[in-house]
């Protein structure tokens, strides 16, 4: 029997605000433990909670970004549970009325366009830091505690584990275009549950569903439920039944572990929060926060495609981080062809960002930059290999690529009577590539083209070495 | 000289021309609670130290500026948070809890030049009309000390009755302030819901707490909300309305006024004697130009059910928070967190205490959230509405503010008539946000008679006027409990 | 006529981690029977089309600006804490 495979996503993102959802304290990354308290975090008796206006503005935003209809009244409610990082015995969240509902997000996996549906993003506040330093006792820490948090929760309309990791790379995106949050997993700001079950095709109802937890990375999220379908499928294959669990993913072993049986759920009891008021969201005030969205990357990388002529795949990439989107829209601005600089940032740029780990905005790489040597490659003062040697100046020192040109004699020989006094030479020292290439061997152009730049540092222009080098050899 | 016995006004021109220093005053007060403490055993905490340089420094204030609550004595109820000074909410929870802040009301009493002496005594955090069950020790009425003061603000009404204090800070979540004002005699103010900030109050049930002045005359009352009222930054629900000036407001002309009484509060339950009282003091109050009338509140009768589910479900998550973990009692050897939890929460709370948590934790159930819980929200609507309905035509709503006088100690009420009564003259108050005043309306046997004069949300200095006509009009306030007089 | 069993009464304690003895709970349960069906009275009124009073006040948006202030300090916060250990607070093993 073959299996379908559906996954739901719940996903937690941390707000960059200054201030807590509920309480004036600092909400940064980072600090001493227990730095960034005020008595509502420690839940002081007595003790009010305050909410953070440019958290109900983020979470509007995202909502928007992620094509949610905004409420129009909401409240906040308490969710009560006692865990020592919850110092109310309750977390302060969105039960009836969420800031966003029925939104979707479009992802592309193999070549397929598809909409997940959001069912809600609701707000609330995060819990503090348990550490386990060994020994009978754990330490609390409430840095943490009332960060604001919005929930995505997804439709269960995820049918592959590459789907999932799709959905989160576009969420990722959307969000980090909106501002309101960093996005960084490795920092906790998103963090994302899988509840996974698996149906015979055809079948209309769902199977019976588990919630998967610590999924640390997007490959993570991807293997874990690569191997939870796999683990389930087996019991069902097996004439199984599966039970209703929260498992948890191992990096080393790439398995799924038990954390504990659902079944006797908790009550949240939940409670319309007195302390704080209702929230009524006019028109005005969605379109002063819709204003500050900037575009999407579905809108931008529309527009390359329509207006720059790039293809699918190059627009596609580009716009996957709004740094490196934004950063190829200055570099065009400032006059560079959008071809070839999104040859550069996709290829040059990108592998040495890769291999130095570092980010765009950590480089001394400016758009201008990056602009004014594509200039120079097209109006061929610089040859690309050149541009090579040209690029990692600029993105390690900065400056302007006709300078760093200049400076370092990157200029390229274009001039034709020192190129064939170059080109005899190398023709003379290789009898038997010349003979190769008679033979039928085209390789041996290449060979000698290589010889021709080795002796030139490089510098030679290619498309005239080319034509001088066939020449030559048609004169042999 | 016995400061005690000066009104307000008196003391302030003696302050000012330095006749009377601020540490006199506060002396004064301080001596008084050394004298009759042990019997009415009001105060939980007595800030003699703090209190004295607190005066010294007032003293060393030049005169200007002060104003008309200067260098007065005020008790503060255990349950608002005082920086540095112990606050206990009468329970074991909270034995050794010494907040790091101060209530804005704390706040806003320092910046008016007051001087806290103490901190009073209440039932167990304010579930209780008796102070009997707070975890320390049993408040006495100062009219009879075999007699409870009322509760849960116990200790800061007897303070008053007992002049151990001329000002006191209470707390009215179903009556806390109103029922003890009438059981001592003396004159209790529950505002508005919003009306006092409620940051720093140890939070009962948040959407009916209030913080209240308990004075000895409407005057100094209307001062006293003067000087605490306003719009809070720290409480979300406090309300931007002006403040007006109470004390203004007091003209003493009611011509024209528009009582409605409610045949609710004049029922079965109700003592003879209280209805009396009621009856006289309407007669007194029609003597001065006002017209009352009967009318109804059809919804009240629920009014007792819809409290004690809204409160108790709110109670059990305010409660919640009461873990051993970051302050409060934490038992000794446990094993592990469940173990914390279970005794913390079971060592620390006494017996009403938790079955308040049980009964809201019950409410808000899965089972019993929409039924019993999300029902009870609903009846507190309908009750709102019958007043609102009233004070179309009305302009106060008068009753009792309990159905009998103060009850003996340790004489647990069984009837259910007087305790079904007794709930439904204050609690709906809460429940519609309403403010409402308890002022002294006679006596019953030697123990005092409350009228209870409810007004619409915000029109507290009506009810001041009203309760300052009836006040002026009788003789009421020239009464005092005669304790601590043989020694002195 | 709802009756609370000593077992009702461990369910709803679990919730509400209220330690008790069995006659503790067996106490509990004749009263919270009493509370309950007090309460049930509630049900004699229709309800249907009634909005449910959450707040006293008609009040909304009540907000705050996104200023931080300074943070309540940490070892002032500790001395509450009656077991504590770099700044952080302890608590005992969680199983």
């Amino acid at each position: 029997m073959n299996f379908e495979t559906i996954v739901g996503l719940e996903v937690h993102v941390e707000l960059k605000t200054d201030t807590k959802i509920f309480s004036p304290a600092h909400a940064h990354f980072g600090a001493e433990p227990n730095m960034n308290i005020h008595i509502h975090d420690l839940a002081y008796p007595g003790s009010l909670p305050t909410l953070n206006k440019r958290a109900i503005d983020f979470g509007m935003k995202a909502s928007m970004a992620l094509n949610c209809d905004v409420a129009k009244v909401m409240n906040f409610d308490r969710k009560h549970y006692f865990y020592p990082d919850n110092p109310n015995a309750y977390q302060i969240s969105q039960n009836d009325r969420p800031v966003g509902s029925n939104g979707w997000i479009e992802i592309e996996v193999e070549g397929k366009k598809k909409k997940i549906r959001i069912e809600r993003v609701h707000l609330e506040e995060d819990a503090g830091k348990l550490t386990h330093p060994g020994g009978d006792y754990s330490l609390v820490d409430l840095n943490r505690q009332g960060t604001p948090l919005i929930e995505i929760v997804t439709e269960a309309d995820i049918r592959s584990p590459e789907e999932a990791y799709a959905f989160l790379e576009k969420l990722k995106a959307i969000i980090q275009y909106t501002g309101v949050s960093d996005v960084r997993m490795e920092e906790g700001s998103l963090r994302c549950d899988a509840n996974i079950s698996l149906r015979p095709y055809g079948q209309d109802e769902f199977g019976t569903k588990t919630e998967l937890k610590n999924l640390n990375s997007f490959n993570f999220v991807r293997r874990g439920i690569a191997n939870e379908v796999e683990r389930q499928e087996k019991i069902l294959l097996s004439g199984g039944e599966i039970e209703q669990q929260t498992r948890r993913y191992d990096e080393t072993t790439g398995q799924t572990v038990l954390m504990r049986v659902k079944g006797s759920a908790n009550d949240y009891r939940f409670i319309n929060d007195p302390n704080i008021s209702e929230i009524h969201i006019d028109q005005d005030w969605v379109e002063r926060v819709r204003a500050e969205i900037p575009e999407l990357p579905d809108a931008r990388k529309q527009r390359y495609v329509s207006e720059l002529d790039l293809p699918d795949y190059d627009a596609m990439v580009l716009t996957l981080t709004k740094e490196m989107s934004d950063f190829f829209d200055a570099t065009v601005a400032a006059g560079a062809d959008a071809k070839l600089a999104s040859n550069w940032l996709m290829g040059e740029v990108s592998a040495y960002l890769n291999a130095e780990q570092k980010e765009l905005n950590t480089t001394e790489l400016t758009p201008e930059g990056l602009a004014s040597m594509i200039k120079l490659i097209a109006d061929g003062t610089i040859s690309s290999k050149i541009a090579k040697k040209v690029i990692k100046e600029l993105i390690d020192n900065g400056g302007n690529a006709a300078d760093i040109v200049k400076a370092k004699g990157l200029v390229q020989i274009s001039d034709e009577g020192t190129l064939r006094k170059i080109v005899t030479e190398t023709l003379d020292a290789n009898e038997q590539s010349i003979e190769d290439y008679k033979n039928g061997k085209e390789r041996a152009v290449g060979f000698l083209v290589g010889q021709i730049m080795k002796a030139t540092k490089g510098q030679a222009n290619p498309p005239l070495v080319n034509k001088i080098l066939l020449e030559e050899i048609q004169k042999r | 000289m016995t400061l005690a016995n000066k009104t307000t006004a008196e003391l302030q021109s003696l302050l000012h021309t330095k006749e009377v220093s601020v540490k006199e005053v506060t002396e004064a007060s301080l001596a008084r609670i050394a004298r009759v403490d042990n019997d009415v055993k009001a105060f939980i905490t007595v800030t003699e130290q703090g209190a004295l340089a607190r005066a010294q420094q007032l003293d060393s204030q030049t005169t200007n500026n002060r104003g008309p609550l200067f260098g007065m004595p005020i008790g503060i109820k255990d349950n608002i948070v005082t920086k540095d000074v112990l606050t206990t909410c009468a329970s074991k929870m909270l034995e050794d809890f010494v907040p790091v802040y101060d209530a804005t009301v704390i706040e806003k009493i320092n910046a008016a030049g007051m001087v806290i002496v103490g901190k009073l005594n209440m039932d167990e955090f304010a579930m209780g009309s008796t102070t009997e069950r707070s975890a320390f020790k049993r408040t006495s009425n100062p009219w009879n000390l075999e007699h409870v003061p009322g509760g849960s603000s116990g200790g800061p009404a007897a303070a008053v009755a007992a002049g151990e204090v001329p000002f006191s800070l209470g707390s009215d979540t179903g009556g806390s302030v109103r029922q003890p004002a009438a059981f001592c005699g003396v004159v209790g103010m529950k505002p508005t819901y919003g009306r006092v900030s409620r940051a720093g109050l140890v939070a009962f049930a948040s959407s009916l707490d209030s913080i209240g002045p308990i004075t000895r005359n409407v005057e100094d009352n209307a001062l006293l909300l003067a000087a605490i009222a306003g719009e809070d930054h720290r409480d979300a629900t406090s309300s931007n309305r002006e403040v007006p000036d109470f004390k203004a407001a007091l003209t003493g002309n009611i011509k024209g006024l528009k009582i409605g009484v409610p045949a609710e509060y004049l029922g079965e339950g109700v003592s003879t004697e209280v209805k009396n009282a009621v009856k006289e003091a309407l007669e007194m109050l029609t003597s001065l130009g006002a017209e009352w009338e009967e009318v109804t509140l059809p919804h009240v009768k629920y009014a007792s059910e819809s409290y004690y589910v809204i409160s108790s479900a709110e109670a059990s998550s305010n409660l919640a928070r009461y873990d051993g973990i970051r302050y409060g009692y934490r038992p000794e050897g446990v094993k592990n967190l469940e173990e914390l939890y279970l005794r913390s929460r079971s060592e620390g709370f006494g017996d009403e205490v938790k079955k308040r948590i049980l009964y809201g934790t019950y409410a808000l159930s899965a089972n019993h959230h929409e039924d019993l819980y999300v029902r009870a929200q609903k009846v507190r609507t309908l009750i709102a509405q019958d007043f609102e309905e009233l004070f179309k035509k009305y302009d106060v709503i008068i009753g009792p503010t309990s159905a009998t006088t103060a009850y003996k100690m340790d004489e647990t009420v069984k009837d259910a008539m007087t305790l079904y009564a007794n709930d439904i003259l204050t609690v709906p108050v809460n429940l519609a946000g309403l403010p409402a005043i308890s002022v002294p309306c006679g006596f019953d046997s030697g123990l005092p008679i409350g009228l209870q004069i409810i007004g619409k949300h915000f029109d507290e200095a009506m009810l001041y006027n009203v309760a300052y006509a009836f006040e002026q009009a009788t003789d009421f306030l020239k009464s005092a409990p005669t304790i601590g007089e043989g020694d002195e | 006529m709802t009756q609370f069993t000593k077992e009702d009464v461990y369910y709803f304690a679990n919730f509400a981690k209220l330690g008790m003895t069995d006659t503790e709970a067996q106490s509990f349960a004749a009263r919270l029977s009493e509370m309950v069906n007090f309460g049930d009275k509630l049900k004699e009124l229709d309800t249907e089309n009634i909005e449910a009073m959450t707040h006293p006040l008609q009040l909304f948006n009540v907000l705050r600006e996104d200023i931080p202030v300074d943070a309540l300090n940490r070892e002032t916060m500790l001395k509450s804490v009656k077991e504590h250990e770099d700044g952080m607070i302890k608590v005992p093993n969680i199983l």
